[in-house]
Protein backbone atom coordinates (compact mmCIF):
# COMPACT_ATOMS: atom_id res chain seq x y z
CA UNK A 1 0.00 0.00 0.00
CA UNK A 2 2.79 2.42 0.91
CA UNK A 3 3.90 2.88 -2.71
CA UNK A 4 0.33 3.58 -3.69
CA UNK A 5 0.25 6.89 -1.86
CA UNK A 6 0.37 9.94 -4.09
CA UNK A 7 -0.46 12.76 -1.74
CA UNK A 8 0.47 12.93 1.89
CA UNK A 9 -0.62 15.91 3.93
CA UNK A 10 0.82 16.43 7.40
CA UNK A 11 -0.25 18.95 10.02
CA UNK A 12 -1.38 21.47 7.46
CA UNK A 13 -2.49 24.84 8.84
CA UNK A 14 -3.68 27.65 6.63
CA UNK A 15 -4.49 31.21 7.64
CA UNK A 16 -6.23 33.99 5.74
CA UNK A 17 -4.67 36.86 7.67
CA UNK A 18 -5.69 36.04 11.26
CA UNK A 19 -8.47 33.64 10.35
CA UNK A 20 -7.43 30.01 10.49
CA UNK A 21 -9.16 28.18 7.63
CA UNK A 22 -7.44 24.79 7.96
CA UNK A 23 -6.43 23.21 11.27
CA UNK A 24 -3.89 20.43 11.57
CA UNK A 25 -5.12 18.61 8.48
CA UNK A 26 -3.64 15.17 7.88
CA UNK A 27 -4.59 13.19 4.82
CA UNK A 28 -3.35 10.42 2.61
CA UNK A 29 -4.61 10.04 -0.93
CA UNK A 30 -4.05 6.90 -2.96
CA UNK A 31 -3.20 6.55 -6.61
CA UNK A 32 -6.00 5.98 -9.11
CA UNK A 33 -8.70 6.50 -6.58
CA UNK A 34 -11.40 9.10 -6.31
CA UNK A 35 -11.30 10.97 -3.03
CA UNK A 36 -14.30 13.11 -2.18
CA UNK A 37 -14.11 16.11 0.15
CA UNK A 38 -17.44 16.91 1.75
CA UNK A 39 -18.64 19.30 4.40
CA UNK A 40 -20.78 22.41 4.85
CA UNK A 41 -20.01 25.67 3.05
CA UNK A 42 -17.01 27.52 4.44
CA UNK A 43 -15.55 24.44 6.14
CA UNK A 44 -12.28 24.67 4.23
CA UNK A 45 -12.61 21.91 1.65
CA UNK A 46 -12.09 24.15 -1.39
CA UNK A 47 -9.26 25.94 0.39
CA UNK A 48 -7.69 22.57 1.09
CA UNK A 49 -8.07 21.51 -2.54
CA UNK A 50 -6.28 24.66 -3.65
CA UNK A 51 -3.33 23.94 -1.36
CA UNK A 52 -2.66 20.82 -3.44
CA UNK A 53 -1.66 22.82 -6.54
CA UNK A 54 -0.60 25.92 -4.60
CA UNK A 55 -3.31 28.06 -6.14
CA UNK A 56 -3.67 29.75 -2.76
CA UNK A 57 -0.32 31.38 -3.47
CA UNK A 58 -2.27 33.92 -5.52
CA UNK A 59 -3.82 35.39 -2.39
CA UNK A 60 -1.46 37.76 -0.59
CA UNK A 61 -2.79 37.21 2.91
CA UNK A 62 -2.49 33.41 2.94
CA UNK A 63 0.01 31.76 5.26
CA UNK A 64 0.65 28.05 5.38
CA UNK A 65 2.57 25.69 7.63
CA UNK A 66 2.81 21.94 7.68
CA UNK A 67 3.66 19.84 4.64
CA UNK A 68 2.01 18.53 1.50
CA UNK A 69 4.03 15.82 -0.20
CA UNK A 70 3.24 14.67 -3.68
CA UNK A 71 5.19 11.60 -4.78
CA UNK A 72 7.35 12.08 -1.71
CA UNK A 73 8.33 15.69 -2.37
CA UNK A 74 7.08 18.54 -0.21
CA UNK A 75 5.46 21.01 -2.58
CA UNK A 76 5.89 23.84 -0.08
CA UNK A 77 9.67 23.42 -0.15
CA UNK A 78 11.53 26.44 -1.49
CA UNK A 79 13.01 24.27 -4.24
CA UNK A 80 9.58 23.24 -5.55
CA UNK A 81 8.88 24.29 -9.14
CA UNK A 82 5.30 25.54 -9.03
CA UNK A 83 4.91 25.38 -12.80
CA UNK A 84 5.94 21.70 -12.85
CA UNK A 85 3.67 21.04 -9.87
CA UNK A 86 0.63 22.53 -11.61
CA UNK A 87 1.40 20.55 -14.74
CA UNK A 88 1.35 17.40 -12.66
CA UNK A 89 -1.68 18.41 -10.57
CA UNK A 90 -4.43 19.74 -12.82
CA UNK A 91 -7.59 21.51 -11.72
CA UNK A 92 -11.18 21.73 -12.87
CA UNK A 93 -13.12 24.66 -11.46
CA UNK A 94 -16.60 25.07 -10.07
CA UNK A 95 -17.85 27.21 -12.91
CA UNK A 96 -16.77 26.02 -16.36
CA UNK A 97 -14.07 28.52 -17.38
CA UNK A 98 -13.24 27.97 -21.04
CA UNK A 99 -10.97 30.67 -22.44
CA UNK A 100 -12.51 32.91 -25.11
CA UNK A 101 -10.74 30.97 -27.82
CA UNK A 102 -11.65 28.11 -30.11
CA UNK A 103 -12.22 24.59 -28.81
CA UNK A 104 -8.91 23.54 -30.33
CA UNK A 105 -7.00 26.47 -28.80
CA UNK A 106 -8.46 25.75 -25.38
CA UNK A 107 -7.19 22.18 -25.34
CA UNK A 108 -3.88 23.11 -26.95
CA UNK A 109 -3.31 25.92 -24.45
CA UNK A 110 -1.52 23.80 -21.84
CA UNK A 111 0.75 21.91 -24.25
CA UNK A 112 1.61 25.19 -25.97
CA UNK A 113 2.71 26.94 -22.77
CA UNK A 114 4.82 23.87 -22.04
CA UNK A 115 6.63 24.36 -25.31
CA UNK A 116 4.93 22.09 -27.84
CA UNK A 117 4.72 24.03 -31.11
CA UNK A 118 4.41 21.35 -33.77
CA UNK A 119 0.94 21.35 -35.27
CA UNK A 120 0.83 17.60 -35.80
CA UNK A 121 1.74 16.83 -32.20
CA UNK A 122 -0.86 19.29 -30.98
CA UNK A 123 -3.49 17.73 -33.25
CA UNK A 124 -2.82 14.34 -31.69
CA UNK A 125 -2.96 15.71 -28.13
CA UNK A 126 -6.16 17.64 -28.79
CA UNK A 127 -7.95 14.62 -30.22
CA UNK A 128 -6.73 12.29 -27.48
CA UNK A 129 -7.70 14.69 -24.70
CA UNK A 130 -11.14 15.38 -26.16
CA UNK A 131 -11.74 11.65 -26.50
CA UNK A 132 -10.68 11.05 -22.92
CA UNK A 133 -13.08 13.77 -21.81
CA UNK A 134 -15.90 12.16 -23.83
CA UNK A 135 -16.37 15.29 -25.91
CA UNK A 136 -14.70 14.35 -29.20
CA UNK A 137 -17.78 12.99 -30.95
CA UNK A 138 -19.75 16.15 -30.20
CA UNK A 139 -17.14 18.65 -31.38
CA UNK A 140 -14.85 16.89 -33.86
CA UNK A 141 -16.35 18.62 -36.91
CA UNK A 142 -16.18 22.01 -35.32
CA UNK A 143 -12.89 22.38 -33.48
CA UNK A 144 -12.50 25.98 -34.64
CA UNK A 145 -15.76 27.08 -33.11
CA UNK A 146 -15.59 29.36 -30.06
CA UNK A 147 -15.60 27.37 -26.84
CA UNK A 148 -18.07 29.87 -25.42
CA UNK A 149 -20.71 28.54 -27.82
CA UNK A 150 -20.75 25.14 -26.12
CA UNK A 151 -23.37 24.21 -23.52
CA UNK A 152 -22.41 24.37 -19.84
CA UNK A 153 -21.88 20.61 -19.61
CA UNK A 154 -19.79 20.56 -22.77
CA UNK A 155 -17.76 23.50 -21.50
CA UNK A 156 -16.98 21.62 -18.30
CA UNK A 157 -15.88 18.53 -20.26
CA UNK A 158 -13.76 20.83 -22.41
CA UNK A 159 -12.13 22.15 -19.25
CA UNK A 160 -11.44 18.56 -18.22
CA UNK A 161 -9.94 17.87 -21.66
CA UNK A 162 -7.81 20.97 -21.26
CA UNK A 163 -6.42 19.60 -18.01
CA UNK A 164 -5.86 16.11 -19.45
CA UNK A 165 -3.89 17.63 -22.36
CA UNK A 166 -0.98 18.44 -20.06
CA UNK A 167 -0.93 14.80 -18.87
CA UNK A 168 -1.30 15.32 -15.15
CA UNK A 169 -1.12 12.59 -12.50
CA UNK A 170 -3.68 14.15 -10.22
CA UNK A 171 -6.87 15.96 -11.21
CA UNK A 172 -8.46 18.28 -8.65
CA UNK A 173 -12.13 19.07 -9.15
CA UNK A 174 -13.81 21.87 -7.23
CA UNK A 175 -17.56 21.15 -7.29
CA UNK A 176 -17.36 20.46 -11.02
CA UNK A 177 -21.07 19.82 -11.47
CA UNK A 178 -22.61 22.48 -9.23
CA UNK A 179 -23.40 24.70 -12.22
CA UNK A 180 -24.75 21.87 -14.38
CA UNK A 181 -28.11 20.18 -14.95
CA UNK A 182 -28.68 16.53 -13.91
CA UNK A 183 -27.93 15.06 -17.34
CA UNK A 184 -24.69 16.97 -17.77
CA UNK A 185 -23.84 16.05 -14.18
CA UNK A 186 -24.31 12.37 -14.93
CA UNK A 187 -21.99 12.61 -17.93
CA UNK A 188 -19.28 14.17 -15.78
CA UNK A 189 -19.75 11.49 -13.11
CA UNK A 190 -19.45 8.72 -15.72
CA UNK A 191 -16.34 10.45 -16.93
CA UNK A 192 -14.84 10.61 -13.44
CA UNK A 193 -15.30 6.85 -13.07
CA UNK A 194 -13.47 6.29 -16.35
CA UNK A 195 -10.71 8.74 -15.59
CA UNK A 196 -9.73 7.09 -12.35
CA UNK A 197 -8.30 4.21 -14.39
CA UNK A 198 -5.47 6.59 -15.25
CA UNK A 199 -5.60 9.50 -12.85
CA UNK A 200 -5.87 10.22 -9.16
CA UNK A 201 -8.90 12.39 -8.58
CA UNK A 202 -9.76 14.64 -5.64
CA UNK A 203 -13.23 16.13 -5.84
CA UNK A 204 -14.99 18.66 -3.66
CA UNK A 205 -18.72 18.21 -3.68
CA UNK A 206 -21.81 19.49 -1.89
CA UNK A 207 -23.81 16.62 -3.19
CA UNK A 208 -23.82 13.62 -0.83
CA UNK A 209 -25.17 11.28 -3.47
CA UNK A 210 -22.42 12.34 -5.81
CA UNK A 211 -19.76 11.58 -3.21
CA UNK A 212 -21.36 8.20 -2.59
CA UNK A 213 -21.64 7.44 -6.31
CA UNK A 214 -18.20 8.37 -7.56
CA UNK A 215 -15.70 8.21 -4.71
CA UNK A 216 -13.63 5.46 -3.14
CA UNK A 217 -12.64 7.46 -0.08
CA UNK A 218 -14.31 10.41 1.57
CA UNK A 219 -13.05 13.08 3.93
CA UNK A 220 -15.50 15.06 6.02
CA UNK A 221 -14.46 18.64 6.79
CA UNK A 222 -15.96 20.76 9.55
CA UNK A 223 -14.70 24.20 10.59
CA UNK A 224 -11.33 23.65 8.97
CA UNK A 225 -10.70 20.23 10.47
CA UNK A 226 -10.95 16.79 8.95
CA UNK A 227 -13.35 15.08 11.33
CA UNK A 228 -13.37 11.76 9.61
CA UNK A 229 -11.80 10.13 6.61
CA UNK A 230 -12.05 6.69 5.19
CA UNK A 231 -13.66 4.29 2.80
CA UNK A 232 -16.70 5.92 1.23
CA UNK A 233 -18.97 2.94 1.72
CA UNK A 234 -18.16 2.65 5.39
CA UNK A 235 -18.43 6.36 5.94
CA UNK A 236 -21.88 6.51 4.39
CA UNK A 237 -23.19 3.46 6.23
CA UNK A 238 -21.39 3.44 9.58
CA UNK A 239 -19.78 6.83 10.23
CA UNK A 240 -17.68 6.99 13.38
CA UNK A 241 -18.55 10.52 14.40
CA UNK A 242 -22.07 11.59 15.22
CA UNK A 243 -21.51 14.93 13.43
CA UNK A 244 -20.56 13.09 10.23
CA UNK A 245 -23.77 11.13 10.41
CA UNK A 246 -25.78 14.28 11.07
CA UNK A 247 -24.27 15.97 8.02
CA UNK A 248 -24.62 12.99 5.71
CA UNK A 249 -28.22 12.44 6.66
CA UNK A 250 -28.98 16.12 6.15
CA UNK A 251 -29.50 17.26 9.74
CA UNK A 252 -27.31 20.30 9.04
CA UNK A 253 -25.32 21.72 6.22
CA UNK B 1 -60.16 38.72 -5.82
CA UNK B 2 -62.16 41.52 -4.21
CA UNK B 3 -60.63 43.69 -1.53
CA UNK B 4 -62.98 42.36 1.09
CA UNK B 5 -61.83 38.80 0.47
CA UNK B 6 -58.21 39.59 1.30
CA UNK B 7 -56.95 38.98 4.82
CA UNK B 8 -57.03 42.19 6.82
CA UNK B 9 -53.45 43.47 6.41
CA UNK B 10 -53.38 42.77 2.70
CA UNK B 11 -56.74 44.50 2.27
CA UNK B 12 -55.33 47.62 3.92
CA UNK B 13 -52.32 47.49 1.69
CA UNK B 14 -54.47 47.35 -1.40
CA UNK B 15 -56.54 50.30 -0.22
CA UNK B 16 -53.39 52.27 0.50
CA UNK B 17 -52.09 51.55 -2.99
CA UNK B 18 -55.25 52.87 -4.50
CA UNK B 19 -55.00 56.11 -2.57
CA UNK B 20 -51.39 56.91 -3.46
CA UNK B 21 -51.33 55.71 -7.03
CA UNK B 22 -52.05 59.17 -8.41
CA UNK B 23 -49.30 60.70 -6.31
CA UNK B 24 -46.77 58.05 -7.32
CA UNK B 25 -47.40 58.41 -11.01
CA UNK B 26 -46.99 62.18 -10.72
CA UNK B 27 -43.55 61.82 -9.09
CA UNK B 28 -42.62 59.17 -11.60
CA UNK B 29 -43.69 61.41 -14.46
CA UNK B 30 -41.73 64.39 -13.11
CA UNK B 31 -38.57 62.36 -12.57
CA UNK B 32 -38.81 60.82 -15.98
CA UNK B 33 -39.43 64.18 -17.59
CA UNK B 34 -36.40 65.67 -15.84
CA UNK B 35 -34.16 62.83 -17.04
CA UNK B 36 -35.43 63.16 -20.56
CA UNK B 37 -34.94 66.94 -20.53
CA UNK B 38 -31.32 66.55 -19.42
CA UNK B 39 -30.65 64.16 -22.24
CA UNK B 40 -32.31 66.45 -24.79
CA UNK B 41 -30.19 69.38 -23.58
CA UNK B 42 -27.00 67.40 -24.14
CA UNK B 43 -28.06 66.27 -27.58
CA UNK B 44 -29.22 69.77 -28.50
CA UNK B 45 -25.87 71.28 -27.50
CA UNK B 46 -23.91 68.71 -29.51
CA UNK B 47 -26.23 69.11 -32.45
CA UNK B 48 -25.94 72.89 -32.36
CA UNK B 49 -22.12 72.83 -32.27
CA UNK B 50 -21.94 70.38 -35.14
CA UNK B 51 -24.51 72.26 -37.15
CA UNK B 52 -22.80 75.61 -36.64
CA UNK B 53 -19.35 74.35 -37.59
CA UNK B 54 -20.58 72.18 -40.42
CA UNK B 55 -22.77 74.82 -42.04
CA UNK B 56 -20.08 77.50 -41.88
CA UNK B 57 -17.12 75.27 -42.63
CA UNK B 58 -18.34 72.87 -45.28
CA UNK B 59 -18.03 75.48 -48.02
CA UNK B 60 -14.28 75.64 -47.43
CA UNK B 61 -13.66 71.91 -47.59
CA UNK B 62 -11.96 70.77 -50.76
CA UNK B 63 -8.99 68.64 -51.64
CA UNK B 64 -7.14 71.87 -52.31
CA UNK B 65 -7.97 73.28 -48.83
CA UNK B 66 -6.63 70.19 -47.07
CA UNK B 67 -3.50 69.63 -49.17
CA UNK B 68 -2.31 73.13 -50.03
CA UNK B 69 0.10 75.37 -48.13
CA UNK B 70 -1.33 78.60 -46.67
CA UNK B 71 -0.69 81.64 -48.83
CA UNK B 72 -0.60 85.41 -48.43
CA UNK B 73 -0.23 85.60 -44.65
CA UNK B 74 -2.60 82.66 -44.20
CA UNK B 75 -5.53 84.55 -45.73
CA UNK B 76 -5.66 82.13 -48.64
CA UNK B 77 -4.68 78.64 -49.52
CA UNK B 78 -4.95 75.51 -47.41
CA UNK B 79 -4.06 74.03 -44.06
CA UNK B 80 -1.79 71.15 -45.12
CA UNK B 81 1.08 71.92 -42.66
CA UNK B 82 -1.39 71.95 -39.77
CA UNK B 83 -2.98 68.66 -40.86
CA UNK B 84 0.39 67.00 -41.27
CA UNK B 85 1.67 68.44 -37.98
CA UNK B 86 -1.34 67.09 -36.11
CA UNK B 87 -0.93 63.67 -37.71
CA UNK B 88 2.79 63.58 -36.78
CA UNK B 89 2.18 64.78 -33.26
CA UNK B 90 -0.59 62.22 -32.78
CA UNK B 91 1.72 59.40 -33.88
CA UNK B 92 4.45 60.54 -31.48
CA UNK B 93 1.92 60.84 -28.68
CA UNK B 94 0.75 57.30 -29.34
CA UNK B 95 4.27 55.93 -29.51
CA UNK B 96 5.13 57.63 -26.22
CA UNK B 97 2.04 56.87 -24.18
CA UNK B 98 0.73 53.50 -25.41
CA UNK B 99 3.60 51.22 -24.32
CA UNK B 100 4.21 53.02 -21.03
CA UNK B 101 0.50 53.23 -20.29
CA UNK B 102 -0.22 49.58 -21.03
CA UNK B 103 2.81 48.30 -19.14
CA UNK B 104 2.06 50.48 -16.14
CA UNK B 105 -1.53 49.22 -16.12
CA UNK B 106 -0.38 45.60 -16.35
CA UNK B 107 1.99 46.15 -13.46
CA UNK B 108 -0.65 47.87 -11.32
CA UNK B 109 -3.41 45.39 -11.98
CA UNK B 110 -1.53 42.11 -12.25
CA UNK B 111 1.68 42.36 -10.26
CA UNK B 112 1.50 45.13 -7.65
CA UNK B 113 0.29 44.13 -4.21
CA UNK B 114 -2.94 45.71 -3.10
CA UNK B 115 -1.65 47.96 -0.34
CA UNK B 116 -1.50 51.59 0.72
CA UNK B 117 1.35 52.34 -1.67
CA UNK B 118 -0.47 51.18 -4.80
CA UNK B 119 -3.63 52.93 -3.66
CA UNK B 120 -1.69 56.19 -3.45
CA UNK B 121 -0.18 55.59 -6.90
CA UNK B 122 -3.59 54.89 -8.36
CA UNK B 123 -5.09 57.97 -6.73
CA UNK B 124 -2.23 60.11 -8.07
CA UNK B 125 -2.83 58.83 -11.58
CA UNK B 126 -6.54 59.65 -11.34
CA UNK B 127 -5.63 63.13 -10.12
CA UNK B 128 -3.15 63.66 -12.95
CA UNK B 129 -6.03 63.19 -15.35
CA UNK B 130 -7.59 66.31 -13.86
CA UNK B 131 -4.52 68.55 -14.10
CA UNK B 132 -5.19 71.45 -16.53
CA UNK B 133 -3.47 70.94 -19.86
CA UNK B 134 -1.62 74.26 -19.67
CA UNK B 135 0.20 72.89 -16.62
CA UNK B 136 1.33 69.94 -18.72
CA UNK B 137 2.52 72.48 -21.27
CA UNK B 138 4.70 74.27 -18.71
CA UNK B 139 5.99 70.97 -17.39
CA UNK B 140 6.87 69.97 -20.96
CA UNK B 141 8.87 73.17 -21.39
CA UNK B 142 10.75 72.56 -18.15
CA UNK B 143 11.47 68.87 -18.76
CA UNK B 144 11.69 68.23 -22.49
CA UNK B 145 12.51 71.63 -23.99
CA UNK B 146 14.95 72.82 -21.31
CA UNK B 147 16.24 70.03 -19.08
CA UNK B 148 16.52 67.37 -21.79
CA UNK B 149 17.44 70.02 -24.35
CA UNK B 150 15.06 68.74 -27.00
CA UNK B 151 14.15 72.29 -27.89
CA UNK B 152 10.77 73.40 -29.18
CA UNK B 153 10.11 70.51 -31.52
CA UNK B 154 7.75 67.77 -32.64
CA UNK B 155 9.43 65.44 -30.14
CA UNK B 156 9.01 67.77 -27.14
CA UNK B 157 5.38 68.47 -28.00
CA UNK B 158 4.63 64.80 -28.70
CA UNK B 159 6.16 63.70 -25.41
CA UNK B 160 4.25 66.40 -23.55
CA UNK B 161 0.99 65.24 -25.09
CA UNK B 162 2.06 61.67 -24.29
CA UNK B 163 2.30 62.63 -20.62
CA UNK B 164 -1.11 64.26 -20.83
CA UNK B 165 -2.68 61.09 -22.22
CA UNK B 166 -0.86 58.75 -19.85
CA UNK B 167 -3.40 58.93 -17.00
CA UNK B 168 -6.20 58.19 -19.47
CA UNK B 169 -4.39 55.28 -21.11
CA UNK B 170 -3.33 53.78 -17.76
CA UNK B 171 -6.80 54.06 -16.28
CA UNK B 172 -8.54 52.70 -19.38
CA UNK B 173 -6.10 49.78 -19.66
CA UNK B 174 -6.44 48.99 -15.99
CA UNK B 175 -10.23 48.98 -16.20
CA UNK B 176 -10.00 46.68 -19.23
CA UNK B 177 -7.67 44.30 -17.37
CA UNK B 178 -9.89 44.40 -14.30
CA UNK B 179 -12.84 43.31 -16.42
CA UNK B 180 -11.07 40.08 -17.38
CA UNK B 181 -12.52 37.38 -15.11
CA UNK B 182 -10.11 35.86 -12.59
CA UNK B 183 -11.07 32.44 -13.91
CA UNK B 184 -9.02 33.17 -17.06
CA UNK B 185 -5.95 33.76 -14.90
CA UNK B 186 -6.52 30.83 -12.55
CA UNK B 187 -7.41 28.53 -15.41
CA UNK B 188 -4.14 29.27 -17.17
CA UNK B 189 -2.02 29.13 -14.00
CA UNK B 190 -3.62 25.83 -13.00
CA UNK B 191 -2.43 24.40 -16.33
CA UNK B 192 1.13 25.26 -15.37
CA UNK B 193 1.44 28.54 -17.23
CA UNK B 194 3.77 31.08 -15.65
CA UNK B 195 2.20 34.32 -14.56
CA UNK B 196 3.56 36.20 -17.55
CA UNK B 197 2.38 33.46 -19.94
CA UNK B 198 -1.09 33.65 -18.44
CA UNK B 199 -1.13 37.42 -18.78
CA UNK B 200 0.30 37.48 -22.28
CA UNK B 201 -1.73 34.71 -23.86
CA UNK B 202 -4.94 34.88 -21.91
CA UNK B 203 -5.47 38.13 -20.04
CA UNK B 204 -4.17 40.71 -22.53
CA UNK B 205 -6.03 39.29 -25.55
CA UNK B 206 -9.28 39.50 -23.60
CA UNK B 207 -8.54 43.02 -22.43
CA UNK B 208 -7.28 44.23 -25.81
CA UNK B 209 -10.55 45.70 -27.15
CA UNK B 210 -10.92 47.80 -24.00
CA UNK B 211 -7.26 48.79 -24.04
CA UNK B 212 -7.35 49.87 -27.68
CA UNK B 213 -10.55 51.83 -27.17
CA UNK B 214 -9.01 53.66 -24.24
CA UNK B 215 -5.87 54.41 -26.23
CA UNK B 216 -7.74 55.89 -29.16
CA UNK B 217 -10.02 57.99 -26.98
CA UNK B 218 -7.02 59.31 -25.05
CA UNK B 219 -5.04 60.09 -28.17
CA UNK B 220 -7.96 61.68 -29.96
CA UNK B 221 -8.32 64.01 -27.01
CA UNK B 222 -4.63 64.87 -27.23
CA UNK B 223 -4.99 65.59 -30.95
CA UNK B 224 -7.32 68.47 -30.14
CA UNK B 225 -5.20 70.00 -27.35
CA UNK B 226 -3.62 73.42 -27.82
CA UNK B 227 -2.11 74.42 -24.51
CA UNK B 228 0.47 71.63 -24.13
CA UNK B 229 1.94 72.23 -27.60
CA UNK B 230 1.81 76.01 -27.36
CA UNK B 231 5.23 76.41 -25.73
CA UNK B 232 6.75 73.08 -26.69
CA UNK B 233 6.88 73.18 -30.46
CA UNK B 234 3.80 74.50 -32.25
CA UNK B 235 4.43 77.46 -34.54
CA UNK B 236 2.29 80.38 -35.64
CA UNK B 237 3.35 79.96 -39.25
CA UNK B 238 6.04 77.98 -41.01
CA UNK B 239 6.88 78.21 -44.67
CA UNK B 240 8.13 74.63 -44.82
CA UNK B 241 6.86 71.28 -43.61
CA UNK B 242 8.50 69.62 -40.59
CA UNK B 243 11.24 67.25 -41.76
CA UNK B 244 12.57 65.77 -38.54
CA UNK B 245 11.67 65.12 -34.92
CA UNK B 246 13.44 68.33 -33.96
CA UNK B 247 11.44 70.51 -36.38
CA UNK B 248 8.85 72.92 -35.20
CA UNK B 249 5.41 72.35 -36.65
CA UNK B 250 1.93 73.74 -37.20
CA UNK B 251 -1.09 71.94 -35.73
CA UNK B 252 -4.82 72.09 -36.35
CA UNK B 253 -5.98 73.18 -32.87
CA UNK B 254 -3.32 75.90 -32.63
CA UNK B 255 -4.01 77.00 -36.19
CA UNK B 256 -7.67 77.29 -35.29
CA UNK B 257 -6.79 79.36 -32.23
CA UNK B 258 -4.69 81.70 -34.38
CA UNK B 259 -7.27 82.01 -37.12
CA UNK B 260 -10.06 82.82 -34.69
CA UNK B 261 -8.25 85.15 -32.27
CA UNK B 262 -4.70 86.10 -33.31
CA UNK B 263 -4.77 86.79 -37.02
CA UNK B 264 -4.36 90.38 -38.27
CA UNK B 265 -7.56 90.22 -40.31
CA UNK B 266 -9.81 87.91 -38.36
CA UNK B 267 -13.00 88.70 -40.25
CA UNK B 268 -11.37 87.80 -43.53
CA UNK B 269 -10.04 84.43 -42.39
CA UNK B 270 -13.22 83.42 -40.53
CA UNK B 271 -14.15 80.82 -43.21
CA UNK B 272 -10.68 79.28 -42.96
CA UNK B 273 -11.13 79.04 -39.17
CA UNK B 274 -14.43 77.21 -39.63
CA UNK B 275 -12.92 74.94 -42.26
CA UNK B 276 -10.05 74.13 -39.89
CA UNK B 277 -12.50 73.41 -37.07
CA UNK B 278 -14.45 71.07 -39.31
CA UNK B 279 -11.32 69.17 -40.36
CA UNK B 280 -10.23 68.86 -36.72
CA UNK B 281 -13.63 67.64 -35.60
CA UNK B 282 -13.71 65.24 -38.54
CA UNK B 283 -10.35 63.85 -37.52
CA UNK B 284 -11.34 63.37 -33.88
CA UNK B 285 -14.75 61.90 -34.73
CA UNK B 286 -13.12 59.50 -37.18
CA UNK B 287 -10.70 58.31 -34.50
CA UNK B 288 -13.49 57.87 -31.95
CA UNK B 289 -15.69 56.05 -34.43
CA UNK B 290 -12.87 53.70 -35.32
CA UNK B 291 -12.43 52.99 -31.60
CA UNK B 292 -16.10 52.08 -31.34
CA UNK B 293 -16.03 49.92 -34.47
CA UNK B 294 -12.86 48.18 -33.35
CA UNK B 295 -14.39 47.36 -29.99
CA UNK B 296 -17.56 46.03 -31.60
CA UNK B 297 -15.48 43.91 -33.97
CA UNK B 298 -13.39 42.37 -31.17
CA UNK B 299 -16.44 41.76 -28.99
CA UNK B 300 -18.11 39.87 -31.77
CA UNK B 301 -14.96 37.88 -32.44
CA UNK B 302 -14.59 37.04 -28.76
CA UNK B 303 -18.11 35.69 -28.50
CA UNK B 304 -17.44 33.61 -31.59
Amino acid sequence: METNLVIQVKKLNLYYGKFQALKEVNMEISRQEVTALIGPSGCGKSTFLRTLNRLNDLIDSVQIDGSVSIDGKNIYDKSCDVVALRKKVGMVFQKPNPFPKTIYENVAYGPRVHGIRERKKLDVIVEKSLREAALWDEVKDDLNRSALRLSGGQQQRLCIARVLAVEPDVVLMDEPTSALDPIATQKIEDLIRELKEKFTIVIVTHNMQQAARVSDSTAFFLNGEVLEMGDTEIMFTRPLDQRTEDYITGKFG
Amino acid sequence: MKKSQLPAPLGELAADNGRSRGHHSLVEGLAFGLLRLSMLLVIAAIFFIFYDIFSKGVGMISWEFITAMPRRGMTEGGIWPAVLGTVYITLITAAASVPVGVFAAIYLNEYAKKNMFTRVIRLSIRNLAGVPSIVYGLFGVALFVRALELGTSLLSAGLTLGLLTLPVTITASEEALKAVPDSFREGALALGATKWQAIRTNVIPSALPGIITGMILGISRAAGETAPILFTGAAFYLASLPNSLSSRFMALPYHLFIMSTQHHSIEKVRPIAYGTALVLIGLVVTMNMSAILLRAHYRKKMRG
